[in-house]
């Protein structure tokens, strides 16, 4: 994907909207990956030009933070919980299951664009593990024959 | 005539497909031509039992669980919606043994109305700890606080009256509160629940804050895994600002105090104050040194008030009952009530809201039923990835923070994440280690290099090189660790690893020894 001319429109847009605002890089990243679904390194000019930092800080600043994507993610994201609560409930085997099944390790996406698979800390949904996430719905007491339909429908949604 | 029933909207509930079974019920209800009123209510938390619907009767309220699309034509067969019996069915909610043996005080309306339902909140108690602390000083409100013995509910157990006193004592123009919702442990949920399903609770609980120590804005750092729970807080907060319970002239009074939810982006070592504090600023959250502490020179150098939201969301109770009322909860120096979390491989999981003193065993046997899987349990952690693995030989301790700390184990946030015996405790440690190693904030040298030089070791020792010289090493580099990181990220990891260690060396390959950490 190539920074279009309308991706600096909408960075330059959320830019504007945080100036004032103090503390304002995390709602301004927050605002460029929900409209870019990453923060492409394009950005960082922009925002150092406006911000009076510098390139260094910005790019500190979005490799500190693990929600951060600095490239494009597939159609769907799915996030598989690696914390502890979901290991007692057999995560692991879950994690390979998606591995396996998607052909792919964390961090990468399918071929087909159609999802890429990260891992995640805690979803906040102890009590029914072993937990993953597919874009913003939490799925809980998850099993092989559930990731199968979550595949499935993400591959129909792409 | 029409039925009135409930289907939760917690994400946990959801998570188990609340939403699906919200659609089945509609429209099999319209199908048969059943008038009903749904009122989508929070969770009171009996995980076990989710999707729990409940059905209002003039007895109270009946419970019926877990359903699944599945079950809904059965339940319409049975006419549950009158309250009638069925298989799902476990009587009155709040007879349910599991929920009626708690002490409910933080939690007493989650899960019984729509957490959105601002009238519901007034009926149900809300915002008579806010009118009681209109009526006070400053002071007195912080010393209500400070009498009650509350102390910070995220895990470092500080006394917040000390914390607000010190806030209150510092001038200055701008003061902050900030509400720590960066809730990483794995094995814990509280916080998500007080903010989906009772958020106003939360709110009230940090005007409070704000009128005691003379701070007019608030901001909650929410952990980005949340995003029900940003929605849910969001339309709070806009609901509480129009009815005049935010922003100018709070109630009539001359009080002006603003509140802003701010996403952090999935970085555990955040919910370390002073991390939060800098990613607060818009920048890398790396750990501060301390002092200077937040209290005096927190979010831009100001006086900054950094509560827990449980801690937070104990201060209406506290401010509506006085501080007698919750500090006659408790044992020792642990005061009131702890939300329990029970996770990971039990039966009956969920929230527990007790008084501290309940023991380990009862919390996993009692309450939890025993393992999920029904193997013997080995093992549970306590306190979140950050809290010491504790055997069955510990299991009689009771959950009180000076108990915990004798033994080197932590009761944190109250989560509890139980373990069977096919668990590998030399993994575990391990990966306490790699996660450490995912998380530092790289500030300094122990936790940043000690996490990935401890999972070198522990492979080593499970590889069976040199063993007891690589143990020493092992506990030699816990030893560094506890002493020099900065913050508990490192400071602390040392904790599960060397419990696994002590309790479970056959793990590690290691024969029992008396060795201590």
């Amino acid at each position: 994907m190539s920074f279009t001319k309308e991706s600096a429109e909408k960075i330059q847009n959320l830019i504007g909207k945080f100036q004032d605002k103090p503390g304002a890089l995390l709602p301004l990243m927050h605002g460029i990956q929900d409209a870019l679904g990453f923060v492409p390194e394009e950005a960082y000019p922009l925002i150092s030009k406006a911000y009076q930092l510098s390139i260094a800080e910005i790019h500190g600043f979005v490799t500190f933070y693990h929600h951060f994507r600095r490239k494009p993610s597939g159609k769907n994201i799915l996030h598989i919980c690696r914390a502890e609560s979901c290991q007692s409930m057999g995560a692991e085997k879950i994690e390979q299951y998606c591995k396996d099944k998607l052909d792919i390790d964390y961090h990468d996406t399918t071929s087909d664009g159609a999802i890429t698979l990260e891992p995640i800390y805690c979803l906040g949904n102890c009590a029914c593990s072993p937990a993953v996430m597919i874009n913003e719905k939490v799925l809980g007491r998850v099993t092989p024959n559930m990731i199968d339909k979550i595949i499935e429908r993400a591959k129909e949604n792409s | 005539m029409s039925y009135k029933i409930y289907i939760p909207t917690d994400s946990t509930s959801l998570s188990l497909g609340a939403d699906e079974v919200f659609d089945a019920v509609q429209r099999e209800a319209i199908q048969r031509n059943i008038s009903l009123e749904i009122v989508r209510n929070g969770s009171r938390g009996l995980f076990w039992l989710e999707p729990l619907i409940e059905v209002e009767t003039k007895l109270g309220r009946l419970a019926y669980g877990p359903v699944t699309v599945d079950d809904v034509k059965a339940l319409f067969d049975a006419e549950f919606f009158a309250g009638k019996g069925h298989a799902l069915c476990h009587g009155l909610t709040e007879e349910i043994e599991w929920l009626k043996k708690q002490e409910r005080l933080t939690f007493a309306r989650a899960g019984i109305s729509d957490p959105l339902d601002l009238n519901d909140y007034l009926n149900l108690g809300g915002f008579r700890g806010l009118k009681n602390a209109i009526n006070l000083k400053p002071n007195e409100i912080v010393k209500t606080v400070t009498d009650s013995g509350l102390r910070g509910r995220g895990g470092a157990a500080f006394p917040t009256g000390i914390k607000w006193q010190t806030v209150h004592d510092t001038p200055s123009q701008k003061k902050y509160i900030v509400c720590n919702a960066d809730e990483g442990d794995s094995g814990t949920y509280s916080d998500r629940m007080i903010m989906e399903n009772d958020p106003f609770v939360l709110i009230e609980g940090m005007v409070i804050a704000g009128l005691a120590v003379g701070a007019n804005q608030g901001y909650i750092y929410l952990r980005s895994e949340y995003p029900d729970a940003l929605k849910v807080l969001n339309k709070a907060i806009d609901l509480a600002k129009e009815k005049g319970y935010l922003g100018d002239k709070i109630l009539g009074t001359d009080f002006n105090f603003e509140l802003e939810v701010t996403r952090a982006a999935g970085a555990y070592i955040c919910g370390e104050e002073t991390s939060l504090l800098e990613s607060l600023e818009g920048k890398r959250g790396m750990v501060r040194y301390k002092p200077p502490l937040p209290a005096i020179e927190g979010l831009y150098g100001k006086p900054t008030v950094v509560n827990n939201v449980i801690t937070l969301a104990s201060i209406p109770i506290i401010l509506d009952k006085g501080s007698k009322y919750y500090a006659d909860y408790g044992m020792g120096r642990s005061k009131g009530t702890l939300p329990i979390q029970l996770a990971g491989n039990l039966k009956k999981t969920g929230l527990i809201e007790k008084a501290f003193g309940i023991t380990l065993r009862e919390l996993i046997y009692d309450f939890g039923g025993g393992s999920a899987t029904g193997r013997p349990i080995k093992a549970v952690q306590v306190g979140g990835p950050l809290g010491a693995f504790i055997p069955e030989s510990q299991f009689d301790m009771p959950m009180d923070y000076e108990t915990f700390a004798k033994v080197n184990a932590v009761v944190g946030h109250g989560g509890i994440v139980a373990f069977d015996d096919t668990v590998d405790m030399a993994k575990m440690a391990r990966y306490s280690f790699e996660f450490c190693a995912i998380e530092s904030c790289g500030k300094c040298t122990p936790c940043r290099i000690g996490s990935t030089r401890g999972m070198e070791v522990i492979d080593k020792i499970k590889a069976g090189v040199e063993v007891n010289k690589n143990e020493k090493l092992l506990r030699d580099l816990a030893d560094t660790m506890v002493s020099g990181s900065l913050c508990a990220m490192g400071g602390m990891t040392p904790f599960p690893v060397i419990s696994a260690l002590n309790f479970f060396p056959n793990d590690f390959g290691l024969e029992k020894t008396d060795t201590k950490a």
